[in-house]
């Protein structure tokens, strides 16, 4: 299937809203009807440096990023420095008059004449862009509308102005690239988000109402979304000191009755982890959120890996169940996160959701998510009948939760290993008897587990040559990439994605390794943590990896060239 | 009328003679006094032999993690503006290992007390030194003595205008028991530092050294924050108790218990809708 769509790249300096530009083009392109996926590449810098925004529309679905870049708009001559080696044949290049185009397909813009005041270029900028791609000027129109309603009327008719001027200009000018394809079909009416803003509405879909956070890219936009959206309708937030508070904060509002959440990345998920023992040992729902970039240490504050999934599965000492969600879509960081609130207070105990940069800033545009589908969420007690046992001992290792203050039961909870009531022993049957209890709790989730999907071949049920093996966020590179395999018709590609890494249960995937040529891993990280804890867990060794882990995300072209040198 | 005989009596781990006998039946007095029952007070505390306090007592209780009994605290509140928060520790939970902390709790300023039990030492782990242990205390993990300047948890208090800082000591029981029911009626973050002799690791701030030094306050004005300022230094041959300073300063407060906080299906249809 030859590739329709187009990958558009806006490049510049931290500060010349670049990513205002990029978001609005999505936007429009959303509205008319297109697939697409963005990836955002910034530095951690607020003025300066090379960042680049890139966005992948087609009239049919478009699940990874791509290599090459067919519109390309340079706001700065780095940028053009940067990505001149990736233009594909026939790009077009949209540059100011100033920058050096030497070479290039260039549609070279006049930004002063078009827009006087240098606040309206990033403008001049969409409506070049837009129409260069054949793009609807209404729809562009109602956004700068919508964008700038707010400052009131002279700003929105500025704007237009600007915006008609630049389609006028591009209208006049003789330049030779080929329109995008049309959309198909209207596929109704879409959403435009990323996966961290996708986790947020899952968490209020499922009733979240607290949520407590210490600032970390490049997971703020949870928290940012959480109080953008839920605090009008009476969710409670706070800025703690640190992740240490954040975490010990969302504890005790779950305790009392919240629907708790904290957002963080690998370093700040290092200092919560006693806190997630807490949570283990006191039974307190709890849903964490983990938005991976590289470490170790700081590593690279804004830029992706899948490296922290040892972390995250081993986090907190002592012993206690977890469950870990890997969303590889923004639908699943929607769906994932609402799941993970209900096992949380059905299971009273951590449950985390682990996602990276790449997806956490990656827009999609997807159908409005069903939210009279989704399964009602587990509640805890408001009273039980005396006499109250928070950890009273029961066949699955469940207690009834009460939560305090509406009855006059009295809820004990408690870090030190405690009786049935909550109360501070050191009996060891009594040891033995909670321990048992708690971790019984993991044979009621590893029921509940979300199975891996299989992508196999077209010919149904004919063994794969290859498996690639994957979670998270690479479910796109490798569903790509798995077929373009196809489509040369020499290697018959499967493709076996987990968006559940924990617990794993061997029956709901096995066959499909054991039946596979060859089997790949494809991670974001330098020691193939997944294909490990596969091996761990089942005894299945995955011998061959396509590991990434320089910061960017996988595309498929990076994992077609790792698998070269290995089928 | 609210008996403090429904708090309940429990055999505990403490030594004879612990300064928390005193301090757990004062706490449990002004509960009572306060008319208010078991059931409508939830107690976070963190570790340490201060830290247990509230598995003596009939309460609601959230017995946390080493240093981290404030976050908790402050979760509670929010999640529960109706209830009565009481945040219960040791000096060295509260100021060393959750000293970060107390200083944002400070800040914040939500309607929730603060019990230190100071006892200058570590007790749970037999007797090192703590941030309130005075310079040149000798411990087995400071034998050339303990090396940094104490800590003055009052004096920080009433630094960052603390809406209520106070102190006390076990051995004047009936003022200790005042100041928790003032600290509990203050509404905003209230701090009551409780001087609570360890018998059994702290030889040099023994019962006798509080009783001789220890002095209730009296024509102090807790509003005049430079006076206040001047009594919480005081450290010394004398130690003034009481009401050092008070002030008002806007709460951090949440309007409603957020377990019966339920969205509306219409309300989160439309916040899907500001995506498309």
């Amino acid at each position: 299937m030859p590739d329709t769509s187009i990958n558009i790249v806006i490049g510049g300096e931290a500060g010349q809203g670049l990513a205002t530009v990029g978001q609005l083009m999505a936007r429009a392109a959303t509205r008319a009807g297109y697939h697409l996926l963005v990836n955002q590449d910034y530095m951690s810098r607020i003025r300066g440096g090379h960042n680049f925004f890139s966005i992948r529309m087609g009239p049919e679905p478009v699940m990874a990023i791509a290599e090459g870049i067919d519109v390309f708009v340079a706001l700065d001559g780095r940028t053009i420095d940067e990505h001149r080696d990736q233009l594909n044949a026939g790009a077009i290049v949209i540059a100011g008059e100033a920058l050096d185009t030497a070479g290039l397909n260039a549609l070279r813009v006049p930004f002063k004449e078009l827009a006087p005041k240098p606040l309206f270029h990033n403008v001049v900028a969409l409506g070049v862009l837009g129409a260069a791609v054949c793009g609807d000027v209404t729809i562009l129109e109602d956004l700068l509308r919508q964008t700038f309603g707010k400052k009131g009327d002279t700003v929105v008719q500025a704007n237009l102005d600007v915006v008609r001027k630049a389609f006028a200009w591009v209208g006049e000018q003789e330049f030779d690239f080929s329109c995008i394809a049309p959309p198909q079909e209207n596929p109704g009416r879409r959403l435009m988000l990323d996966g961290n803003e996708a986790i947020a509405l899952g968490a209020l879909a499922a009733g979240c109402n607290f949520v407590s956070f210490y600032p970390m890219t490049p997971a703020t936009t949870v928290p940012i979304t959480l109080i953008a959206k839920g605090a009008p309708l009476g969710l409670v937030h706070d800025q703690a000191e640190d992740e240490i508070a954040a975490i010990n904060m969302a504890i005790g509002a779950s305790y009392a009755g919240a629907k708790a959440l904290v957002a963080t990345s690998g370093g700040g998920f290092a200092l919560m982890t006693e806190g997630v023992s807490l949570a283990g040992v006191s039974e307190t729902p709890l849903v964490v959120v983990v938005a991976q970039r590289p470490g170790p240490a700081t590593g690279m504050a804004t830029r992706t890996e899948q490296a922290d999934l040892n972390l995250v599965l081993h986090a907190g000492h002592g012993e206690f169940p977890r469950a870990v969600f890997s969303p590889g879509t923004v639908e699943e960081c929607f769906s994932l996160t609402h799941r993970a609130f209900d096992l949380a207070e059905q299971y009273q105990t951590p449950m985390f959701v682990l996602t990276d940069q790449f997806l956490a800033d990656s827009y999609r545009a997807v159908p409005p998510f069903d939210l009279d589908g989704l399964p009602e969420i587990a509640q805890p007690l408001m009273d039980a009948p005396a006499p109250y046992k928070r950890y009273a001992l029961t066949d699955d290792g469940v207690s009834p939760r009460v939560v305090p203050g509406f009855a006059e039961v009295l809820v004990r909870a408690d870090s030190h290993e405690h009786d049935e009531q909550g109360r501070i022993t050191e009996d060891p049957a009594n040891r033995v008897r909670q321990n048992v209890k708690r971790l019984d709790k993991g044979n009621g989730l590893m029921q509940d587990v979300i199975g891996p999907e299989y992508y196999g071949l077209d010919e149904s049920d004919e063994a794969a040559d290859l498996v690639l093996l994957c979670w998270g966020s690479s479910l796109g590179a490798c569903l790509e990439a798995a077929e373009r395999l196809n489509a040369k018709g020499l290697t018959r590609t499967a493709v076996l994605h987990f968006s559940q890494v924990y617990p794993l249960r061997e029956e709901q995937f096995m066959d499909f390794l054991e039946s596979a040529g060859q089997v790949v891993a494809v991670e974001g990280n330098a020691t193939a943590q997944f294909a490990r804890l596969v091996a761990r867990e089942t005894g299945f060794v995955v011998t061959g990896s396509v590991l990434r882990f320089d910061g960017r995300p996988l595309s498929p072209g990076y994992v077609l060239k790792g698998l070269e040198s290995i089928i | 009328m609210i008996s403090i005989k429904q708090y309940g009596e429990f055999e505990t781990s403490w030594c004879p003679g612990c300064g928390n006998f005193p301090l757990l039946e004062s706490l449990k007095k002004a509960l009572a006094h306060l008319d208010l029952p078991p059931h409508r007070v939830m107690i976070s505390s963190g570790i340490g032999q201060a830290a247990k306090a509230p598995h003596y007592m009939h309460c609601h209780m959230f017995n946390g993690l080493h240093g981290r009994s404030l976050p908790v605290a402050q979760g509670m509140k929010m999640a529960n503006p109706e209830m009565t928060v009481i945040c219960e520790s040791g000096d060295g939970c509260v100021y060393g290992e959750g000293g970060n902390h107390f200083l944002a709790a400070i800040r914040r300023n939500m309607d929730i007390t603060l019990l230190v039990h100071d006892n200058q030492i570590y007790g749970l782990t037999k007797g090192q030194a703590s941030p309130t242990t005075q310079r040149g205390h000798v411990t087995k993990t400071q034998p050339g003595g303990a090396p940094s300047e104490a800590f003055n948890p009052v004096a920080v208090a009433v630094a960052m205008k603390a809406g209520f800082v106070a102190r006390a000591f076990t051995g004047e029981p009936e003022h200790l028991t005042e100041m928790i029911v003032q600290a509990v009626n203050h509404p905003g973050f209230s701090l009551v530092d409780i001087f609570q002799p360890c018998v059994s690791f702290n030889k040099v701030n023994t019962f006798g050294w509080y009783k001789e030094r220890c002095r209730v306050v009296e024509d102090h004005d807790p509003t005049d924050w430079g006076a206040a300022m001047a009594l919480a230094d005081e450290f010394g041959e004398r130690i003034p108790l009481g009401v050092l300073y008070r002030g008002e300063r806007p709460v951090l407060a949440t309007p409603e218990p957020l377990a019966r906080h339920r969205y509306a299906a219409g309300d989160l249809a439309a916040v899907l809708q500001s995506y498309a």
